[in-house]
């Protein structure tokens, strides 16, 4: 038995065909969720399923892929998704942001700015932006249809009455050029900045939701706010005690219990690199 | 006839037939700004199936519904495409329910509740949205401080009211309300009907009031309709029909007033 049990990539052709339409549709109309028929992988939902599907279908032999989860690319799910791939494509991969040509992340956008010549794959639990405030399906594609977000602001201004400021932190709300509504996933709402104008292709994929959905390279993306309360990057005002950056997106990490606490660059490939470049000073 | 003297509101021989089953039949009226129409009947006779139809949230099975729309233009509701219709009912319309959970998000604050319809129309103003939110609060006497409680914590009587002021808020038209006293006590609906009174009376407001209470009609409305089995049976003037009806249930529906 010399056949391999599964076709390059893990999933058939006809899969990833089906998969490559859905993507071209979202990329087609930047924002939509575009329903497809998610498949069951052989990883539970909510550990990426969407995301691996969409990585699965644009997969070449050529191809470098990095993964990371919350920035990072040696937690267990960056390293399980990359191994996946590694065995069932024998695809090269990489942790260095500038090498890889598909970046597969669970929510952190790195912070080394992407290209033309390479694709980011989100992970999205939950791709409906309306969905805590109407819960029904129907009325929320209505909704999509007429543009009527009336009710997202809502949320916002909730936030407001509550807090003071908006305290949506992440999965915070973006308009897609000037019309979609969209949730780009668990995100800090630090990187969504970075996704307006981003050189690279951006999907997304919701396997237990069967959305997907994309922002073309160099499209508008719009954080959502009030006039009297704009949107706010929202940054811990700390220095990455490793590589002393204080423009990065920061991990808190815990180092005891008598309330030690060290800030680090949530960005793991990046931090590396600045320390590298530190050293060959 | 100059533009305003057009009536706002015009149905011409609505009819809903559930299957067979007949849910109001060839209902003609005409309605002109600043009018208040009663419907009443008991339990069944096709009030609420008639407001709903002119709502546009059913479909006649024959019959037109027309509108004045702001433009001054006259329109077949049924021609409207939905994100018109939608507009419209966020704007220049008002829809009270009997049951407040179903005009209100009831886990969202008093606050935002009033203030959506503004920021579905484009607002984009903290401060101006909840300043336009506590106006409307005060006018309904809705406690500043409960601006941002949701109604989940609100009695029956205070989240009745807070329903007017969120339909209120964008000034319309034109409010339809589905039995707007049902389910309170008599003292709360009191104070309803006064507030409701004023408010109609203060802002010009046409309105289409769908009750089985006489008393509310005789309060509030000009013009009064009767409806039994689906059909309207006798209309007129409030007065005039409450004090001296000409058709045997509407005697019998006038005579079955308990004294006060």
């Amino acid at each position: 038995m010399n056949a391999p049990a599964y076709n390059f990539a893990y999933l058939d052709e006809q899969t990833k065909r089906m998969i490559r339409r859905a993507i071209l549709k979202a990329i087609a109309i930047p924002g939509y969720q575009v329903p497809f028929a998610s498949r069951e992988m052989p990883m539970p939902y909510g550990w990426g399923t969407g995301g691996v599907q969409v990585t699965a279908s644009i997969l070449g032999p050529d191809d470098v892929l990095k993964v990371i989860d919350q920035g990072s690319d040696d937690t267990t799910n960056a390293v399980s998704i990359r191994k996946f791939f590694a065995k069932t494509a024998g695809v090269q991969t990489t942790t260095r942001t500038a090498e890889a040509t598909i970046i597969q992340t669970r929510h952190r956008i790195p912070e080394t700015p992407l290209t033309e010549d390479q694709v980011l794959v989100f992970q999205v639990p939950i791709p409906e932006p309306l969905r805590f405030l109407e819960p029904r399906e129907t009325e929320t594609r209505r909704m999509h249809a007429l543009a009527d977000y009336g009710l997202m602001h809502v949320k916002l201004y909730e936030d407001i009455a509550r807090h003071g400021h908006i305290a949506t932190t992440y999965a915070y709300p973006v308009k897609v050029d000037g019309r979609y509504v969209m949730d780009p996933s668990p995100t800090p709402k630090f990187d969504n900045p970075k996704m307006d104008d981003c050189a690279a292709l951006q999907l997304f994929g919701a396997g237990r939701e069967k959305r997907i959905y994309a922002i073309p390279p160099h499209t508008r993306v719009v954080s959502l706010d009030f006039e009297d309360h704009p949107f706010e990057r929202g940054r811990t005002p700390k220095t990455c005690e490793l590589c002393g950056a204080n423009d990065t997106y920061l991990d808190e990490v815990v180092t005891d219990d008598m309330g030690g606490r060290l800030f680090v660059c949530s960005d793991s490939d990046y931090c590396e690199k600045r320390r590298g470049a530190e050293q060959a000073k | 006839m100059t533009e305003s003297d057009a009536p706002l509101l015009l149905a011409e021989g609505l009819t809903k037939y559930y299957g067979r089953q007949l849910g109001c039949r060839d209902v003609s009226f005409a309605l002109y700004e600043g009018e208040v129409l009663a419907v009443v009947g008991e339990s069944g006779s096709g009030k609420t199936t008639l407001l709903q139809l002119l709502s546009t949230q059913l479909t006649p099975s024959a019959g037109h519904v027309r509108y004045r729309l702001r433009d001054g233009v006259t329109r077949d509701l049924a021609e409207l495409s939905e994100a018109e219709r939608r507009f419209l009912f966020r704007t220049d319309w008002g829809y009270v329910h009997q049951d407040a959970a179903l005009g209100l998000r009831m886990n969202v604050s008093a606050g935002a509740n009033v203030g959506e319809r503004l920021m579905a129309v484009g607002w984009r103003h903290y401060g101006r949205i909840r300043g336009a939110a506590a106006t409307w609060l005060d006018r309904v006497e809705i406690e500043a401080d409960r601006i941002d409680d949701p109604p989940l914590t609100y009695s029956g009587g205070m989240r009745q009211r807070l329903q007017i002021a969120r339909n209120l808020v964008t000034q319309p038209r034109l409010v339809f309300m589905d039995e707007p006293t049902g389910g309170l006590d008599v003292s709360v609906q009191a104070r309803l009907l006064d507030l409701l009174r004023g408010l109609v009376t203060e802002l010009g407001l046409a309105a289409v009031i769908v009750t089985h209470d006489l008393a509310v009609a005789r309060l509030l409305s000009h013009r009064i309709m009767v409806m039994k089995g689906g059909e309207v049976i006798e209309e007129g003037l409030t007065d005039q029909v409450l004090d001296d009806p000409r058709e045997p249930y509407t005697q019998l529906l006038v005579s079955s007033i308990l004294p006060a």
